[in-house]
């Protein structure tokens, strides 16, 4: 049974040509510039409703069906850069999910609505210099002082950081430790004590804008919390899920489009008087590579069903982004080694595709870390 | 202000496509998508029906498919779709396709229709003006500029030489070149309203036309394969044979 409508396939191919048209074209200045104008770009997003599509109306959202999501994903994916497509995962499906779970209609109101209509750029801010995966680690800390909480501490690696108008934060609100005693907190960038103290130079997404931030005395009110105080890691775990799936959902459409650049260049390409694409050796490993990101792609499929359905979609969106990971890398690998010399050189795409990629098997909850997740819920560990 | 535009499902020109090896018409499949050149005529006639507190119909022949491409115009913002899906009307001529399109708009309430200067797929380049001939209503070409003041119309003609200022009186055709606007995107909203929107499927009967197609394609030959062009080594004169081979295709 197929999952989409005829709705779903005219929304792919509008998408496709928002990114043939208003991505692809900047993209080399982007990079170059280490910078996107997000609120500029979102602001495009948001008019188009693609920020808001799985949320409420009343918030301006779509209240579409999950399905859409993927075709999003899948489709800022196959952009000429990874930048783009994790800018808008975060701001779609990493640092608004719990604010539209749990939020107050006030702070949906405040908060959510101008960051579907794209003229708030969001970001989140759980990982710390020495607490990435192991979330319960994290030292960032909010004391309450009668309506405010002071909060100290640190965040790195933090997307959309330079440009955020609000970060989702996780802090620690008691002094129990471990899982517990932790809550969701949203802080507007404009607070005092808010300081984005290095941008971060990266080996690939390098158009996207990653920050560490330091926050000192940073005074946010009460009425920011979200949700339960002090569940705001059983929240935030809840929001890694969603943002795992975004994660492999836009790396099929990356993968898709690279092997397709590739098998376009091989026939072109020729070799001792025949196009490339004649070895047999490349056709099977091409059909291997294809093979590969057609079983990503069932899985995330089977993974968003379960989600549409109002099942728990932890096992499965753990198992795929753990095989995203493995698959991203090694058809950027081949894709590259395919185009021998050329592919090597910065000039081609190739080159920016295995750096950009080469994050997926550490963002978002590094393959180790999915593999102990499955371990533990298959009983093994 | 009412307006009508035509419009054309063709396939996918990114896809491969095949002939009828009887008929030797174009195989059109299920799923088709809205002429791009169509678009450009879609945008012109929603800004007008914008600034004029109107209405946007649009009006098209062909094999209905899965109505992707009426969708597809729909969403950007149309308000109803007639469509002319008729076996017998399979590979017709221009004429005949201008008659069915003027009947299906003669049905509607009308004051303006839009028309791209040609399809994709077959380039005729002359329905808009027979459709214009057949309402009885006065067609103005080639726009690259549409203002109107609800009454009236005038237009920026294109020209080899620039272009020519012209105006007629509603009701009037219009047929407009690519870039006269910016086609807008359906947005997700717009996308979901397009499948509650009606759709009108006729037939060239219900219409009162025969359903003729009024040619018949006797064999399809392949294009020549592209020759190699002459190359120009420069000795210092080259310049001089570019400029004489510039002004042989009559280009300068």
């Amino acid at each position: 049974m197929s999952h989409f409508t005829p709705e779903h396939h005219q929304f792919r191919r509008v998408v496709r040509e928002f990114v043939e048209q208003e991505i692809n074209p900047h993209v080399e200045e982007w990079e170059a510039a280490q910078m996107m104008p997000l609120h500029d770009v979102f602001g495009k997003m948001g008019e188009l409703g693609f920020l808001g599509l799985e949320y409420e109306p009343e918030y301006g959202g779509g209240g579409a069906d999950h399905f859409f999501t993927v075709v999003f994903a899948e489709e800022i994916g196959r952009a000429d850069h990874g930048g783009i497509g994790m800018a808008t995962g975060v701001q779609v499906d990493m640092a608004t999910p719990s604010l539209a779970k749990f939020g107050t209609p006030e702070q949906k109101e405040r908060f959510l609505a101008p960051a579907l209509r794209g003229e708030m750029v969001t970001s989140i801010a759980v990982t710390e210099p020495d607490a990435g995966s192991d979330v319960a680690a994290i030292r960032t800390r909010a004391v309450r002082d009668g309506d405010e909480w002071v909060i100290n501490g640190s965040k790195m690696y933090i997307t959309n950081a330079l440009q955020a108008d609000w970060m989702c934060l996780l802090a620690r609100t008691s002094e129990e430790g471990g899982y517990e005693g932790m809550s969701q907190i949203i802080v507007p960038t404009d607070v005092p004590g808010f300081e984005v103290s290095r941008k971060l130079d990266k080996l690939g997404m390098r158009a996207s804008d990653t920050g560490l931030l330091t926050f000192t005395d940073m005074r946010v009110p009460v009425e920011n919390t979200l949700g339960t105080e002090g569940m705001g890691f059983q929240q935030q775990m809840a929001q890694f899920v969603i943002e795992r799936m975004w994660a492999n959902y836009s790396s099929v459409g990356g993968a898709e489009r690279a092997i397709r650049r590739t098998a376009d260049y091989l026939r072109e390409r020729q070799v001792f008087g025949k196009p490339l694409i004649k070895q047999q050796y490349i056709q099977f490993k091409l059909a291997e590579l294809t093979a590969e990101v057609e079983a990503l792609k069932q899985l995330n499929y089977a993974t968003a069903a379960s989600y549409q359905r109002g099942g728990d979609p932890t096992r499965l969106a753990t198992i795929s982004k753990w095989k995203a990971g493995k698959v991203t890398r090694e058809v950027a690998d081949w894709v590259l080694q395919f185009h021998g010399g050329i592919g090597y050189m910065e000039e081609t795409w190739t080159a920016r595709y295995l750096r950009d990629n080469r994050l997926i098997s550490i963002g978002g909850g590094a393959d180790e870390v999915m593999l102990q997740v499955l371990a533990r819920m298959d009983g093994l560990a | 202000m009412k307006v009508a535009v035509c419009v054309k499902q063709i396939p996918d020109p990114a896809s491969d496509y095949s002939l009828d090896p009887a008929t030797h018409n174009l195989v059109r499949p299920a799923e088709q998508v809205l002429d791009d050149t169509d678009r450009y005529g879609v945008e012109m006639a929603l800004q007008i029906a914008e600034q004029h507190e109107g209405s946007v119909t649009l009006v098209s022949m062909g094999p209905s498919g899965n109505l992707q491409g009426i969708r597809q115009a729909l969403a950007m913002g149309a308000d109803k779709a007639v469509l002319v899906d008729d076996e017998e009307l399979k590979g017709s001529d221009s004429l005949t396709t201008a008659k069915v399109l003027a009947a299906a708009i003669a049905r509607e309430e009308y004051d303006l229709v839009i028309a791209g200067t040609e399809s994709t797929d077959g380039y005729s380049g002359i329905v808009p003006q027979q459709v214009a001939a057949l309402l009885g209503i006065p067609s103005l070409t080639y726009a690259t500029q549409v203002d109107t003041d609800g009454s009236s119309v005038s237009i920026r003609r294109q020209t080899a030489a620039g272009y020519d200022e012209v105006s007629a009186s509603t009701p009037v055709l219009v047929s407009v070149t690519a870039g006269v606007v910016e086609p807008r995107y359906p947005t997700f909203k717009g996308i979901m309203q397009a499948k509650q929107k009606p759709v009108d499927t006729v037939t060239a009967g219900d219409l009162g036309v025969e359903a003729s197609p009024g040619q018949a394609i006797r064999s399809v030959q392949p294009a020549p394969a592209r020759e190699a062009g002459e190359k120009v080594v420069d000795e210092g004169e080259a310049h001089l044979q570019v400029v004489a081979a510039l002004e042989q295709a009559k280009v300068v």
